[in-house]
């Protein structure tokens, strides 16, 4: 990129390599760890190695004669009135809420709960004071198996009387009548097991409170919620506290929340008055940075003998874990909202039970609640093609909701934005062939490789959020939904953009800047986007849910048009013509038809803070600011197809192909767009094959660090094939919706249909994620037994 | 706390005296001793690869290695590489392939990708996807992690840090 003022407002829909990446790739990026504090002390949490239990007495008399431990604390020291939050209060339903302290009051409810605080000098001397506190426990029963919960005790927290957290419903048409109608019912249990985050780079704080302000740097997505919190909990006021997420190294979720760390060591450094750091350790992220999914789906549908879908009700329970934390319960029944999928099914009602087990809490993990419905409506979808011998492909069109530019009403009464499934599936087609992968199927069978194709058609829900359909009156957020955004054009012609969005790692600089760039007539190299410091913009609401651009972005775009419209006036004053008559072409604004007298940003620039010749009544100076909250949701659509070939002897699968269709509307950087699919994709291909948080019935964890845990590595992947198709949203006037998510919510349906499609000739139709090795030979086992079995 | 230890180091052609504890990780010793933040922890077990390092020419894990182990060592870390305006091969082709998007992982990855290509000049797709088995990445899904290797294979001086050619 040049660094003259020559843009011509084509940079929208560049594949512009990133402005962040220069300081990344040379190790010049600042991550949590990478900042330090003169008299910075260290911080270590004692955790409980028990899953349930009595706290009988906690010693620190030993940790505390260590040398270099300056303080241990306890939940006797803490001297906060409330514990972590939750922000989910649903109108008329009762939500049962633990109270959720920084240390553990009384009793331990997971492995990992934190006991005590040790402070010290030192990173690995606070490590070793842990080990001296002594806690004696007193264990209590365990429950790990949400249905056994569910079906009664023991009890997670005995004051309920229940493990029951809340029941949620969201459902339109008649249920009953389609069910009536229907010549075909089909009923599953698909369980959608628990997973992990997992970014890279684990979870860290930095706190220090010095000259009355609390600054507190933290590898968070949410550095507005943060501050917003700490300020209630440590009961400071908002504009005494700063948070600052620096380089974040990845989040997918699991940086969204308000977690006792944080608070714990903004808490000590002012007990201390010195700067408190802590970083997590793989073991201990594995423990305590919150999970996702865990979702038991009983699913009933009912249709047609020629496959029109005619109602289709879903049970959700979905295993909480042991407190809720800020979404908690709120994210299962974003099942809801898309359990219409792309289909134009009249009755879908879906019911929502939310249960307490000893587990580390569930929350949002890339797709939050999407990735869960797709993955039973698309695997519902093949299985009941397989019911009626019908090709899945055929009952997906037959039950397409036909393509629509403005506003589709489902069944439960949410508007869609604008769909083109059709189109998305047709062009997935141009790339792959059924057919063919078919007869590569046959040639590889007699080699006891079973080959196997599967397809996924979604659409999500993102863009969070309209505020009046998000807050509290009515799904029961306790917040708004609308993004910020502030342009300052500096005096010399460059440009700072604030955005209330907080990346780790999506690309926003470059993005954004390209936005903003258009808008502007510069070059994108001239605008500098800041984000994830609440000093130096306005409040914000960070980045989850895809929503950066569809609303952040268009808060930019809104912005920057703001600015442009001010420029447009002064150059009008100053050329003496009328402002309709000015243009911006080629890096200047102009009189239309004489573009030999124009000016630039730069020179406008200087006309607003040298301001002898502004229009009468106008203010000096070139910034706006712009507060967006959006009509409605965005709603990203797409086609995937996978192919696996799995080894019959060993049940091991391999994804050899992937074929991705998305539709996100008109591309803002399609580099950045092809990135975000990928990582999408390979975080459901992880979930399908190989990741899963695993307890044991006593409540330990089994899968507590990168050894058992198992993240896809290269070698275990395909190269993918990326296409898109662009139906705008009429939202937003960029026309653009997320695609953060959408290859995760994508991926797993197609993975599981690919196994089973491969599996058909050994008898096998259904078998729950993940699919390991173990599980699919059992399954080719099972099949066999009951097909030698007599009749 | 234990005895410390002196301890030599040669990090990017730079001469370094440093007394550590003997449990001293040497990753912690670049980073918090030598202050070259740029090499990264991901987990505690070496599987991740965030901290991979070049010990004496050969990409190592710097969270396996104690920094004594090091002592009288040549080590290479990613601000050897190159620097903003004077990008190594594989530096500039994750750039120009977007194979980075936190970034958390990228030091160790194209540290990795350097000993791979050191070993394997001319590697193929598969060969540098089994290459980089021993490197976590959660945001790119390694497409473009791969793309970036080949790429950078196929240009000039792409097998060594440029600290070592100079050294």
């Amino acid at each position: 990129m040049s660094a003259t003022t020559t843009g011509n407002g084509t940079y929208v829909g560049q594949s512009l390599r990133r402005k962040e990446d220069p300081r990344l790739i040379t190790g010049q990026g600042s991550y949590v760890d990478d900042v330090n504090l003169p008299g910075q002390l260290w911080a270590a949490w004692v955790r409980s190695p028990e899953a349930h239990a009595k706290i009988t007495s906690i010693d620190t008399s030993a940790a505390k004669e260590r040398p270099g431990v300056v303080a241990v604390y306890t939940n006797a020291d803490l001297d906060m009135e409330a514990g972590l939050p939750m922000a989910w209060v649903p109108p008329g339903v009762e939500v049962n809420t633990p109270d959720h302290w920084v240390l553990a009051k009384d009793a331990v409810k997971h492995v990992g709960d934190p006991v005590a605080l040790v402070v010290g000098t030192s990173r690995y001397s606070v490590v070793d004071a842990a080990e001296d506190v002594i806690v004696e426990y007193d264990p209590l029963p365990v429950v790990t198996d949400p249905e056994a919960a569910i079906a009664g005790g023991p009890f997670v927290h005995e004051q309920f009387g229940t493990n029951k957290v809340c029941d949620w419903s969201l459902g339109g048409g008649d249920l009953e009548k389609g069910f009536a109608e229907a010549d075909v019912i089909l009923e599953r249990r698909i369980v959608n097991h628990r997973m992990a985050g997992a970014a890279i780079e684990p979870r860290g704080v930095l706190a220090q409170h010095r000259a009355g302000k609390l600054t507190v740097w933290s590898s968070t997505q949410v550095p507005h919620f943060l501050r917003l919190f700490l300020t209630i909990l440590l009961g400071i006021p908002e504009d005494r506290v700063r948070v600052i997420a620096p380089e974040v190294g990845g989040g997918f979720g699991s940086k969204l929340n308000i977690y006792a760390e944080e608070v714990g060591c903004a808490w000590a450094s002012i007990k201390l008055r010195r700067p408190v750091k802590w970083i997590e350790t793989r073991s201990e992220g594995m423990m305590v940075t919150h999970h996702g999914r865990d979702q038991i789906n009983y699913v009933k549908i009912g249709a047609k003998r020629d496959g029109t879908l005619t109602a289709w009700h879903t049970r959700i329970l979905a295993d909480l874990g042991a407190y809720q934390m800020l979404l908690t319960p709120l994210i299962p029944p974003l099942s809801a909202f898309v359990m219409s999928g792309v289909y134009n099914t009249p009755a879908v009602q879906t019911d929502v039970t939310g249960v307490m087990t000893n587990k580390f809490a569930t929350d949002a993990i890339r797709g939050a609640g999407r990735p869960e419905a797709t993955h039973t409506i698309e695997v519902m979808m093949d299985q009941l093609a397989q019911e009626l011998g019908m090709d899945g492909l055929e009952l997906r069109r037959k039950n397409f909701i036909p393509p629509f530019e403005n506003g589709h009403e489902t069944a439960m009464g949410i508007v869609y934005d604008s769909g083109n499934y059709v189109a998305a599936l047709d062009k997935l087609l141009e790339h792959i062939d059924p057919a063919e992968v078919r007869q590569e199927a046959e040639g590889l069978r007699e080699k006891g490789v079973y080959r196997g194709i599967g397809f996924s058609t979604y659409t999500e829900i993102c863009g969070n959020a309209p505020s009046r359909a998000v807050g509290p009156s009515a799904f029961g957020l306790q917040g708004g939904g609308w993004e910020s955004a502030t342009v300052r054009v500096h005096a010399s012609g460059s440009v700072t953009l604030y955005t209330g969005t907080s990346p780790h790692g999506q690309g926003h600089e470059t993005g954004f800047a390209q936005i903003v760039a258009d808008r502007l007539g510069i070059d994108p190299s001239m605008v500098e986007v800041i984000h994830g410091d609440t000093d130096t913009g306005p409040w914000g609401l960070d980045t989850y849910g895809s929503r950066s651009l569809a609303v952040g972005g268009e808060a930019a775009a809104r912005t920057a048009k703001k600015v442009a419209d001010k420029a447009t006036q002064i150059v009008a004053h100053q050329l003496e013509a009328a402002p309709e008559d000015i243009e911006l072409r080629d890096g200047k604004w102009s009189v239309r038809g004489s573009p030999d007298r124009g000016m630039t940003l730069a020179e406008v620039a200087g006309a607003a803070y040298i301001p002898e010749n502004l229009p009468e009544g106008m203010e000096p100076g070139l910034d706006e600011q712009t507060f967006y909250d959006p009509e409605n949701f965005v709603f990203p659509f797409g086609a995937h197809a996978c192919v696996v070939d799995i080894d019959a002897e060993t049940g091991k699968v391999k994804v050899v192909r992937w074929v991705a269709v998305d539709d996100c509307g008109p591309a803002i950087n399609p580099l950045l767009i092809d990135g975000q699919v990928h990582g999408g994709i390979t975080h459901g291909i992880g979930q399908a094959l190989y990741e899963r948080i695993e307890y044991d019935e006593s409540g330990q964890l089994v899968t507590g660090t990168f050894v058992d845990y198992a993240l896809p590595t290269a070698a275990e992947l395909p190269s993918y094939e990326t296409d898109r198709t662009e139906t705008r949203s009429p939202v937003n006037t960029l026309g653009v919706k997320g695609v953060g998510e959408a290859g995760t919510i994508a991926a797993t349906p197609a993975v599981l249909n690919a196994v089973l499609d491969a599996l058909r000739p050994l008898g096998v139709t259904y078998i729950d994620m993940p699919l390991s090795p173990m599980r699919i030979w059992e399954a080719i086992q099972d099949a066999k037994g009951k097909a030698g079995a007599p009749a | 706390m234990s005895k410390t230890v002196p301890v030599r180091l040669q990090v990017n052609g730079v001469e370094h005296a440093i007394d550590v504890e003997p449990r001293l990780l040497l990753v912690h010793a670049i980073r918090e001793n030598l202050g070259l933040t740029g090499t990264h922890v991901g987990c505690d077990t070496s599987n991740c690869g965030a901290c991979t390092v070049h010990l004496d020419g050969r990409a190592v894990k710097s969270c396996t290695v104690l920094a004594v182990q090091a002592d009288g060592a040549s080590v290479t870390t990613i601000e050897g590489m190159g620097t903003e305006d004077d990008l190594h091969p594989l530096q500039e082709a994750f750039w120009n392939d977007h194979g980075l998007q936190c970034g958390y992982c990228t030091p160790g990855m194209i540290m990795a990708a350097a000993g791979l290509l050191a070993d394997n000049p001319n590697p193929t797709e598969a060969e540098v996807r089994k290459g980089l088995e021993g490197n976590l990445c959660r945001c790119t899904g390694y497409h473009n992690i791969v793309k970036a290797v080949l790429d950078a294979s196929k240009s000039k001086g792409a097998t060594v840090g440029q600290s070592e050619v100079t050294a």
